[in-house]
């Protein structure tokens, strides 16, 4: 097993570096000279030749490359041009938000998700069945963007039931916490909901249709025991590791909804940084969401084998 | 091969293609799908030669007026009709939906072949690239990449056919896996034809049909994509209208004219829907296995 985890993280540095490479590539997209897009409206030689000393813009392609990396590996991102404050603290102070955002979304994918996936496999061909995978399929054609600008013009504005936007730590109020974070984690839900319900639907048919069912049903069993012991079990395999990589479409879909509901996360902080021109923090989140993807794969990856017992013989 | 099979392939040809497109109309959710596709393709053709108004001037005796037998869908902020808007719009949404999907699959597809065919370290090099470019989120990649291009409907066309590129290298490569395979290809190997002609006259052929149900799930990506980046300011550009960008200058106005959120939002919401229910169909009807 432990085998297994070296070799699959041995596979993910050469990943990494390419994703580095990537991000770094970044800045050289930008038209002109990149000093005076970075500087804004800022004019000053001074400030110009400081901005180029500071980011090596002198110095050959591949020196600015080992330079930018050297500093990233050890923690330093550079600094937000904007705030002036330390890339990676800005990402730190927004991503426990973001998370929360996150998990929540999660909750409400699952809780929506695997059920409706369940009962649309064991009620194959009805109209029920139907039904649930009209809903699956509207839930992943719409953009949670307009979805959030409904729900606020109706549950917000109309009915005045929960706040339109906002964000209260749980540290301080945790009611009101949940309140202005449970219409944003609908929004981000639903689409994943959707595509669970799909995946789950698809793989219960699948593990209905072994031998192992059958033979629970022909030793009598209940239908309810045979669906929820024997079939889920096996079925769910899939879904933890699909879950796990979900996550990466959890956090592009936070930077819509972080948008919409005015949520102070990740996502607004890379929209935030877009249209501030702050090159460092955008190319700062986007190396930090790629990390924690490819992180989050490695973990599918051993969470796959662990749950299912004849991998995790052979590994 | 012998003149026999010859007639026999391209007799055999004509019955699978009419084989596929029965058990496709025989799909009704993916008839439907095709047909509110083909009326937005239709829309966004014809539609801005039916608009009633300019979609751009402004008229500021009637800002914000409801949906009336003057203005069917009502009017913007700036009294502009948003019936009007939304025809030209949907030459936005659709035109970025095909042309990004066409740049993933021209430049996605030559590395997918190339990765399968050959293997060893190209097919690990282009892997491991691809594996870094699925590592950052498609709409994350695709904001950063429209951030430093600039924002323009052209530059957010650009980047969601980057971002959209490594979908189609890893689904050709796994395509080209199974075909290489196969004892044409041997065949054709064997006769010493170049790799350049069997990958374009034999393989991708044959690897066309999963590209293309992907190509159209990947139009309703990259429509909601599009509208996510006008919708956020980084892609078409005001006052030309996107529905994405319509949105954006409608959550300002949510309570005093809802009209002007419940259009284009219905409209994104029913092409991507359209391209959904086409792709789906055209998935179960390629479907070897279900044939």
């Amino acid at each position: 097993m432990l085998r297994y985890i070296g070799r699959r993280i041995l596979i993910a540095i050469p990943t990494l570096i390419i994703v580095s490479l990537l991000v770094f590539a970044l800045q050289k997209l930008l038209p002109g000279d990149p000093v005076l897009t970075m500087a804004g409206e800022e004019r000053d030689p001074q400030v110009l030749e400081y901005l180029r000393q500071k980011y090596r813009l002198d110095d050959p392609i591949p020196v600015q490359y080992f330079a930018w990396i050297g500093s990233a590996l050890t923690g330093n991102l550079g600094i937000s041009l904007r705030t002036d404050i330390p890339v990676l603290d800005l990402i730190m102070s927004k991503l426990p938000v973001t998370l929360e955002l996150a998990i929540m979304a999660m909750i409400v994918a699952l809780a929506i998700g695997i059920p409706a996936g369940i009962i649309s496999a064991v009620k194959k061909g009805t109209a029920v069945d139907y039904t649930a995978n009209v809903i699956a399929l509207s839930g992943l054609s719409i953009p949670n963007f307009w979805l959030g600008i409904m729900l606020i013009m109706l549950i917000s504005v109309r009915w005045q039931l929960l706040p339109a936007s906002g964000y209260v730590p749980p540290t301080e109020d945790l009611w009101l916490n949940i309140k202005t974070m449970i219409m944003p984690a609908f929004v981000l839900g639903t689409g994943l909901a959707a595509s669970l319900m799909r995946h789950t639907r698809s793989a219960m048919l699948g593990v209905m249709r072994s031998d192992y069912i059958r033979t629970a049903r022909a030793k009598g069993l209940l239908s309810r025991k045979v669906i929820l012991k024997h079939a889920l079990r096996n079925a769910l395999i899939p879904i933890v590791t699909l879950s796990t990589l979900l996550f990466g479409e959890l956090l592009a879909g936070a930077v819509l909804t972080e948008q919409i509901f005015t949520i102070p996360g990740f996502g607004k902080l890379i929209v935030d940084a877009v249209f501030n021109r702050d090159y460092a923090v955008v190319q700062g989140v986007v190396l930090c969401t790629a990390v924690g993807f490819i992180f989050m794969n490695l973990l599918a990856d051993v969470l796959y084998v662990l749950v299912n017992p004849r991998l995790r013989h052979s590994a | 091969m012998t003149a026999t099979a010859v007639i026999a392939d391209e007799v055999a040809l004509p019955r699978k293609r009419s084989r596929v497109l029965s058990k496709f109309l025989k799909n009704k959710s993916a008839v439907v799908g095709g047909a509110i596709v083909l009326f937005f393709i239709l829309a966004a053709l014809i539609g801005p030669y039916l608009a009633p108004y300019d979609p751009i001037k402004p008229s500021f005796t009637s800002i914000r007026k409801p949906p009336s037998e003057l203005f069917w869908f009502g009017t913007d902020e700036l009294g502009r009709d948003m019936l009007s808007r939304m025809l030209w719009g949907a030459r936005a949404s659709i035109m970025a939906g095909v042309v990004s999907v066409f740049i993933a699959i021209v430049l996605g597809v030559p590395f997918g072949l190339i990765a399968g065919y050959f293997g060893g370290w190209i097919d690990a090099s282009i892997s491991r690239a691809t594996d870094a470019m699925l590592a950052i989120p498609f709409l994350i990649f695709a904001i950063a990449l429209a951030a430093f291009l600039g924002p323009s409907l052209t530059n957010a066309m650009i980047a969601i056919g980057l971002s959209a590129m490594p979908i189609f290298i890893r689904l050709t490569r796994g395509q080209v896996l199974t075909v290489k395979a196969e004892d044409f290809v041997e065949g054709a190997r064997a006769i010493g034809l170049p790799d350049f002609w069997i990958m374009a006259r034999y393989i991708f052929p044959n690897v066309l049909p999963p590209i293309l149900v992907q190509g159209t799930l990947t139009i309703a990506t990259a429509i909601i994509a599009e509208a996510s980046l006008s919708f956020l300011g980084l892609g078409q550009q005001p006052p030309n209208p996107s529905w994405g960008s319509m949105l954006n200058t409608a959550k300002n106005f949510m309570d005093q004219a809802p009209w002007m959120s419940i259009f284009p939002g219905s409209a994104i919401f029913l092409i991507v829907l359209g391209f959904n229910l086409l792709g789906d169909g055209l998935r179960d009807a390629l479907d070897p296995r279900e044939q």
